[in-house]
């Protein structure tokens, strides 16, 4: 066979069973997308490649298996890092293909040249420049089983043009890159477990992302069953347990309920799974549960012991981990333990004010899952409505809840969604947003638009960067600065000038029916909420202080 | 700058004229890796980000594969806690093969340090 690089990219590409790929094109990338013009795959040209990133960011959130992006050299290179960068930090499977500038002028500071492989070498799992077609043969399968194999993450791809246009001569195809099998856990290591849990009397499991990941969590289920084990999440575990399981206790950290970090002060062990002890979710580590031992499984060997020294660490997939630990445990009832967790739970519930009015931050997130149902994708922004979203909404399934929680990055929500429509084009995608995040990509409304994805933008406006505002709040004695919008747009319609469908729940009389019917249109949409300017996501853990400090608002002062 | 050079041009003659450098008791790691452009850069790029010295770094091809496709890297560490974290990390990229203690310790660094 003879090919140029450009089309063995394309052909590779299907062969990894690609079907959409989100980018935009330009002087370096142009003979791919030449290529890309005789190939089955879908192209969505996204309005900015950051958006691009986050599109396929999406689609690989919502399915699990590594998704791609294109971007050209320099400029589009440097908007695709946020996203890669977001990518590796919730370890997520992505695959960024760039034009490079042709290889003789490399290092020369030719037009569009930039160092990708120097910028990206520390956002990424593993990148590439390279160096002639015949080598694509190698890397693009290497790129997808890097990226989808043990802990996932971000691959880059770098192409120089000259390459693109380079025509190789093969014989065989190479064999599409696949995630490795995973890694199991040691035999003596799963029967210590089995006997710490045996022993601990106030046992708990915490789950994040990597219980996601690994597909454990129908076994995260079957084991606080039979163990009497109750369980709370990370962040990014939200959806691994449903929200209304009786040992499920919610997300701990920063923004939990007190039930769901009061517990953590009282356990003897804990069971961490696929998580990484990050800082929002810990509060000062030295102090976060303070009475466990701690049995830590991880995937990635680099996250025992990096911040937290547990009593046992095993490297393996948790499911593999769990698939052999299940049959070594005993039913245990606990039934003092699960009674202490239920009166810590019947005594500080998370209040959630407003839940009944559609123009309240939880009422407008409880109000739209009631109209949508189990079924839907739920995407975030950053701030307090991503908080509140994480606190109120009832998530029931792995994969239902794309949010960026390691880099936190404003902008991920609206193409984070519209990548998981694409994915997903049966399913509704709500993606709740702030005023501020929404503007940080706003120009995907053009991409919706054009895709006519099943996309509704819930905007929760409080004319504020209300995260920042409450810090300042609380942290700065009140002395606010520039967290307030003095310029406040108009943002149904601005969404209609893109040609997406909106209403505005502050101008109408019946806000709820207005909502429900807003939501229930095929096709995107934006949903404008104004929120009371001060609101205050509640109980907050002050950046720096143990998980049991826990800052009360005025309405939840009654619950606690 | 030029007192430093200076400095160092004097500092502790040997035997054979040059300068005698202390070599740091420490640990050497052995890796394996790919040898390409960027090789390095993954390595030292691991230790800058995540605030860790390296006091040595010798790098060569490996002589064991035709075609210099693989290179040796010895490094010579601090000896801390944080070792086996710098290890598994380490161990994480791609390029690195195989990762190691060198059984010949300090003797690479110390051979170096009569070349400088
Ligand atoms: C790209 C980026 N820049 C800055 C921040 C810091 N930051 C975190 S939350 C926040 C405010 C978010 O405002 P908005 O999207 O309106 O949401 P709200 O908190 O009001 O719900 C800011 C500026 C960030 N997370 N990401």
């Amino acid at each position: 066979m003879k090919l140029t690089g450009a089309q063995l990219i394309t052909q590779l590409l299907e062969r990894q069973g690609i079907t959409v790929v989100a980018g935009i094109p330009g002087g370096a990338n142009l003979p791919l997308y030449d290529a890309l013009r005789d190939s089955d795959i879908r192209h969505v040209l996204a309005r900015h490649e950051q958006g691009a990133g986050f599109i396929a960011q999406g689609m690989a959130r919502v399915t699990g298996r590594p998704a791609v992006c294109l971007g050209t050299s320099g400029p589009g290179a440097t908007n695709l890092l946020t996203a890669i960068a977001d990518a590796k930090l919730d370890s997520v499977p992505l695959v960024a293909i760039t034009g490079q500038v042709p290889r003789a002028m490399i290092g020369t500071d030719a037009f569009q040249e930039i160092d990708t492989y120097g910028l990206t070498l520390p956002i990424t799992k593993h990148n590439y420049l390279v160096r002639s077609a015949a080598e694509l043969l190698e890397v693009i399968p290497e790129a997808f089983r890097i990226a989808a194999s043990g802990r996932p993450g971000p691959v880059v791809i770098d192409v120089p043009k000259d390459v693109q246009n380079e025509f190789v001569t093969f014989e065989r195809w190479p064999e599409p890159g696949r995630a490795e099998p995973q890694r199991q856990p040691a035999d003596e290591d799963i029967a210590r477990v089995a006997a710490l849990l045996g022993e601990a009397r106030r046992p708990l499991c915490l789950i994040g992302g990597g219980v996601i990941a690994a597909g454990a969590a129908t076994q995260v289920e079957l084991l606080a069953q039979k163990t009497s084990l109750p369980v709370a999440s990370t962040l990014l575990g939200l959806g691994a347990m449903p929200h209304d399981h009786p040992l499920f206790l919610g997300m701990i950290g920063m923004h939990a309920a007190r039930a769901t970090n009061l517990p953590l002060e009282e356990c003897d062990l804990l069971l961490a799974l696929g998580v990484r002890f990050d800082d929002r979710a810990t509060g000062k580590v030295a102090q976060f549960c303070p009475q466990a031992r701690i049995v830590h499984i991880d995937v990635d060997a680099s996250e025992l012991g990096k911040i937290k020294q547990p009593m046992l660490g095993i490297e393996a997939d948790v499911a593999a981990a769990l698939a052999a630990l299940l049959p070594q445990l005993r039913p245990r009832p606990r039934r003092e333990w699960i009674a202490e967790v239920a009166a810590l739970r019947a005594a500080y519930p998370l209040a959630m004010p407003g839940s009944e009015c559609p123009c309240e931050p939880y009422g407008a997130i409880r109000q739209s899952a009631a109209c949508l149902g189990n079924d839907v994708v739920v995407a975030s922004d950053v701030g307090q409505h991503q908080m509140w979203a994480a606190q109120a909404f009832p998530f029931s399934w792995p994969r239902q809840w794309l949010t960026s929680g390691g880099l936190g990055t404003m902008g991920f929500g609206l193409p984070a969604a519209i990548g998981a429509a694409l994915a997903m084009p049966e399913r509704t995608v709500v993606c709740f947003s702030g005023d501020g995040s929404l503007l940080m990509n706003i120009q995907e409304l053009a991409t919706a638009a054009e895709e006519g994805v099943n996309v509704k933008v819930v905007l929760l406006n409080n004319a504020h960067l209300g995260l920042v505002r409450q810090q300042q709040q609380l942290f700065y004695g009140g002395r606010y600065h520039a967290s307030r919008f003095h310029a406040e747009p108009d943002f149904a319609a601005i969404a209609r000038g893109f040609g997406v469908s909106a209403c505005d729940l502050g101008a109408v009389a019946e806000p709820l029916a207005v909502l429900h019917r807003a939501l229930q249109e095929p096709g995107p949409g934006l949903v404008n909420v104004p929120i009371a300017h001060d609101a205050n996501v509640y109980p907050m853990v002050p950046p720096g202080a143990a998980n049991r400090e826990m800052i009360e608002g005025a309405s939840h002062a009654s619950a606690a | 700058m030029q007192a430093q050079l200076e400095r160092g041009v004097q500092g502790n003659p040997g035997a054979s004229g040059r300068r005698q450098v202390a070599v740091p008791a420490g640990v050497v790691l052995r890796l394996l890796v790919r040898n390409h452009p960027g090789v390095m850069s993954h390595i030292c790029g691991l230790f800058a980000r995540r605030a860790f010295n390296v006091e040595g770094i010798v790098c060569l091809p490996a002589d064991d594969v035709a075609g210099g496709a693989r290179s040796v890297v010895l490094l010579l560490v601090n000896k801390d806690q944080r070792l086996e974290q710098l290890v598994r990390q380490l161990a994480k990229l791609e390029d690195v093969l195989e990762i190691g203690h060198d059984a010949g310790g300090n003797a690479a660094f110390t051979a170096v340090a009569g070349c400088l």
